[in-house]
């Protein structure tokens, strides 16, 4: 294996003979440690542009009567005198839901980190193809600004929820933003999909082809596992939402039948006759559960190194983290059921995916309990990037736990759609994947920038968010299990729920709190990025080869050779070394074991 | 204008903040510049963690305290509805303990094994034993609990079409309900989309020439009589929209296209329920709510709102569209007396009709 890899690895540095322009350097770079940047950057931005959305929702479930001249003042047209038009409301909804899933949580966290950690971290000078690499960056960007783009179509961006379920999403007259906008958002995630498919594509082929010298699969750190496995699931999964929505434009424009059936809308019967809404669900959610693991895996990947730096301790069971993984991504493709319960399928269906679905909890527990083994006995370095670790994990593990609940199918019935649902995905794959996210750029800053954070602006944003997280999605469980349905543009016309609006308000003041101290952490990137305290080689006095590569940014990562590789990636505080990390290129002292894994 | 105003205002607080943030920032770089925790670090953040502990406790505490009645858990009104009840409750007593032990250890480790100079950490990397009990452990609580739920989820979906139940259909469009009760013949009428026709008042589509179909009447009420098993056939004409009935642990999506089923028999009338002393109590905590509302209306010269009194209601739980958020039915259950004498006061489907 290490020796068929050697051939493709370019072991003679010849990265700096091309000269480069602004252009590209900076813009259409193939370099993949810019093109990461430039993913991060994109995910920022987008990542601002879903959160304020989730703030203007929060403010209006809060305080539904009160005209509020933020809304005026963002939203124009859209909240004359301040209140907020109910479809608009939705389309909040739907583009921030759209907005974090995809293009922050998918492109901004793998896309960063697999583009930047992929080659440095299996000792490659680049991707596979670096011209791939910028098409699916360049993709990415223009899905994004599409994404944005439909909120200023005169009947409003799509608003049929980011599951885009026909026949709410196929037939304009059933709703304002199912006609230009819908049509923005199905070409936008097109595109999207492309993006992420060359992108998932190009990280396979690296890690399959790529890895320097000793190397093997069982050396590889375990970020690089999940984002290789990440990328496999994205091309299982993606085309078959690529498809759905294909068959939905055609429903939409030229008249077939795939979701659509017997429909009387605003007086008329439409011609639509043997589609099934059904179907569309199948095909949405055999992407989008796996979806959920997309976001997450990268997440868990990142937590994993991270933990294992600071700890200073090997990560805790090397071999059941990557079976857990593989294990997770298998069970992954076979859940998608326990989205449509209640969708009508049959419901010896929905006993076999209440059966699937309860044994992804078995790998979760897994990797949690692993994670706290790690911390036992470690002399933990608590820098930012290992406090949102450590956060990720208690948030994986609170809202993990009540998926307990959603998978089975009984429970399911009477807490399908509330705010149950809400309080549990946005703890276990929202939060969870931020942390991750936020995790990853505090640790690999100094690699992108070649400079270090704040850390006590990192202080700062991390506890405040920790507080305001658990603020927000914690009592929310509690509405949901008064039976208060999600997605409702105000709770004013039930009555029965007149006592749960308190804790809405609670709600929003924490949401509210939250977003206002990410502005620390934006200040923190930017004014570092610039200002920021030079890096030393390796901060974090950390094993994997990225940090074996000079700080100042280079074609190819490595001058002169690429180091080989002796060791796996956990050789933290190892009896008989004076130090108490031991990078992979180091070689196996005389008489040193390796240990069997 | 105001809106001008409103986007300066923000941007303000945001400069202000971010100018805050710097000064910090100056402040602090002066006396660390390493920007890697150190012992001070370590030993802050240590105890921070054990604080987060406690925070999450509280939070919790505090959570059942004040919202901790959950009317999805207690006071059910179906007959199935206990038994999701105390599936429910074994559920969140299991997630109760694993979430209050686990996150202990979490937090405690991370305060205990707060990093020092000159410590070393425990080379330790793998335990093939431990592994395996925390496979097993979670397997077997899974497995009973996915057997729990099983059976009861082949409970609840599998019809017995012999108890002779009662059935309605429930109709749902942009935004609202109806609801079609079979007649004497218990049997619905074949309907379909296209045979709507709204001239001759035939809103729901039904065979003007089917024989099931004449007796069938449609309301936009929902009563059912106490005791009875009744299965409700499910349609949509337009979007897909979600019949939650939240008292009654129930709910299905109306599929334009096909139809959906779901079967429960009610257990409280109204009546009943509205006497429950915990429904009582919540009814007349709401009411202190609306009163306190009620008056900030009228001071602002505005209608004070309605009285609440207890109903069991039929939402829609799937997104459908602008109204989505008002989309409900009252839901009445009676004793077989009184919901036979409103049954006898509605109109059948063939005197509803308009003759031109």
């Amino acid at each position: 294996m290490s020796a068929h890899a050697e051939i493709h690895t370019h072991e003679d540095d010849h990265g700096h003979h091309h000269k480069e322009t602004f252009v590209t350097k900076y813009i259409f770079s193939q370099d993949h440690k810019m093109i990461a940047k430039q993913y991060l950057i994109t995910g920022l931005i987008m990542g601002i542009i879903g959160i304020l959305m989730s703030l203007l929702m929060r403010m209006q479930i809060a305080w539904p009567e009160e005209p509020n001249v933020i809304f005026k003042a963002l939203l124009g047209k859209w909240a004359e005198g301040g209140v907020m038009d109910a479809d608009i409301y939705l389309a909040l909804v739907t583009i921030h839901g759209t907005i974090m899933v995809f293009f922050v949580l998918t492109a901004g966290l793998s896309g960063t980190f697999s583009n930047l950690l992929i080659p440095l971290q299996i000792g490659a000078r680049d991707m596979a193809s670096g011209f791939l690499n910028m098409v699916s960056y360049w993709l990415f960007f223009l899905s994004s600004v599409l994404m944005v783009c439909s909120f200023f179509v005169e009947a409003g961006p799509a608003a049929a929820g980011w599951t885009i379920y026909p026949p709410l999403s196929a037939l304009p007259m059933a709703q304002g933003g199912s006609g230009a906008g819908m049509t923005l958002w199905l070409v936008s995630m097109a595109i999207f999909i492309a993006s992420s498919l060359l992108g998932s594509l190009n990280y396979v082929v690296t890690v399959i082809n790529l890895r320097t010298k000793g190397m093997s699969m069982t050396r590889l750190p375990l970020t690089i596992w999940a984002f290789f496995i990440t990328a496999v699931i994205g091309i299982i999964s993606f085309p078959v939402l690529l498809s759905a929505a294909l068959l939905l434009i055609m429903d939409r424009s030229f008249g077939t039948s795939f979701f659509l059936s017997d429909i009387f809308i605003q007086g008329e019967v439409l011609h639509y006759q043997g589609g099934s809404p059904v179907l569309f669900e199948h095909l949405f959610w055999f992407l989008g559960h796996p979806e959920v693991y997309i976001v997450l895996l990268p997440a868990l990947g990142i937590t994993s190194e991270v933990i294992a730096t600071n700890a200073r301790k090997p990560i805790f069971g090397y071999r059941a983290m990557v079976a857990s993984i593989i294990a997770i991504a298998f069970l992954s493709t076979i859940v998608w059921g326990h989205h449509m319960f209640i969708s009508g399928m049959n419901p010896f269906l929905g006993s076999v995916f209440t059966f699937t679905t309860l044994l992804i909890a078995i790998p979760s527990a897994v990797k949690a309990f692993n994670y706290i083994t790690t911390l036992w006995k470690g002399n933990l370095q608590l820098n930012p990037a290992m406090l949102f670790s450590i956060g990720l994990v208690s948030t994986f593990i609170t809202g993990g736990l009540t998926g307990i609940i959603l998978g089975d199918s009984a429970l399911d019935i009477n807490v399908h759609d509330t705010y149950f649902v809400v309080a549990h995905f946005h703890l276990v794959m929202g939060i969870s994947a931020l942390y991750g996210l936020f995790a990853g750029v505090y640790h690999w800053f100094p690699k992108m920038f070649g400079r270090m954070l704040n850390k006590n602006l990192g202080y700062v944003h991390f506890w405040v968010t920790a507080v305001c997280a658990y603020g927000v999605f914690f009592p929310m469980h509690f509405i949901g299990m008064a039976g208060l349905p999600r997605r409702y543009y105000t709770n004013s016309n039930f009555p029965l729920f007149d006592d749960t609006q308190d804790v809405q308000v609670l709600i929003t003041v924490f949401a509210l709190v939250a977003g206002l101290v990410q502005l620390v952490f934006l200040y923190n990137f930017v004014h570092s990025m610039f200002y920021g305290k030079k890096t030393e080689q390796n901060p974090w006095r950390s094993n994997t080869l990225e940090w074996t590569a000079p700080v100042e940014h280079m074609h190819g990562n490595w001058p002169g050779k690429i180091p080989h590789v002796h060791r796996w990636a956990y050789d933290y505080s190892k009896p008989g070394h004076d130090d108490d990390f031991v990078p992979q290129n180091i070689p196996l002292k005389k008489g040193e074991e390796e240990l069997q894994h | 204008m105001t809106a001008l105003l409103t986007t300066l205002i923000l941007l303000g607080i945001t400069i202000a903040i971010w100018q805050m943030v710097k000064i910090f920032d100056l402040t602090q770089t002066n006396r660390d510049t390493s920007q890697v925790a150190n012992d001070k670090d370590n030993s802050i953040n240590g105890y921070l963690m054990l604080g987060f502990l406690g925070f999450i406790y509280l939070i919790t505490i505090i959570s059942f305290a004040l919202w901790g009645d959950l009317p999805l858990v207690s006071n059910s009104a179906s007959e199935h509805g206990p038994e999701i009840d105390r599936l429910m409750i074994i559920s969140m007593a299991v997630i109760f303990v694993v979430q209050t032990i686990t996150q202990f250890l979490l937090h405690y480790f991370a305060y205990k094994y707060k990093g020092e100079k000159g410590k070393k950490a425990l080379f330790y990397a793998d335990n093939d034993k431990l592994e395996f009990i925390w496979t097993i452990i979670p397997v077997i609580v899974l497995a009973g609990l996915i057997m729990y739920g099983l059976f009861t989820w082949n409970d609840i979906m599998i019809i017995d079409e012999e108890e002779d139940p009662l059935v309605i259909e429930l109709y749902a469009q942009q935004f609202n309900w109806k609801a079609r009760y079979a007649g004497q013949d218990n049997v619905l009428g074949e309907a379909n989309v296209r045979l709507i026709n709204l001239d001759n008042a035939n809103i729901l589509g039904l065979d003007e020439s089917d024989p099931n179909a004449q007796d069938d009447i449609i309301t936009t009420e929902l009563h059912l009589p106490v005791g009875r098993p009744i299965l409700f056939k499910m349609r949509s004409q337009d979007v897909l929209h979600s019949a939650y009935m939240p008292h009654f642990r129930a709910q299905m999506n109306c599929v334009p296209g096909m139809i959906t089923q779901f079967a429960f028999t009610p257990t409280i009338t109204t009546e009943e329920m509205r006497l429950n002393p915990e429904i009582y109590d919540k009814v007349s905590n709401i009411n202190k709510i609306r009163n306190k509302k009620s008056k900030k209306l009228q001071a602002k010269g505005e209608e004070p709102l309605d009285r609440y009194e207890f109903d069991y209601l039929l939402l829609c739980n799937k997104i459908c569209g602008k109204s989505h958020y008002n989309m409900q039915m009252k839901i009445i259950v009676e004793t077989q007396d009184d919901y036979n004498s409103w049954l006898k006061e509605q109109r059948l489907f063939k005197n509803s009709l308009v003759q031109n």
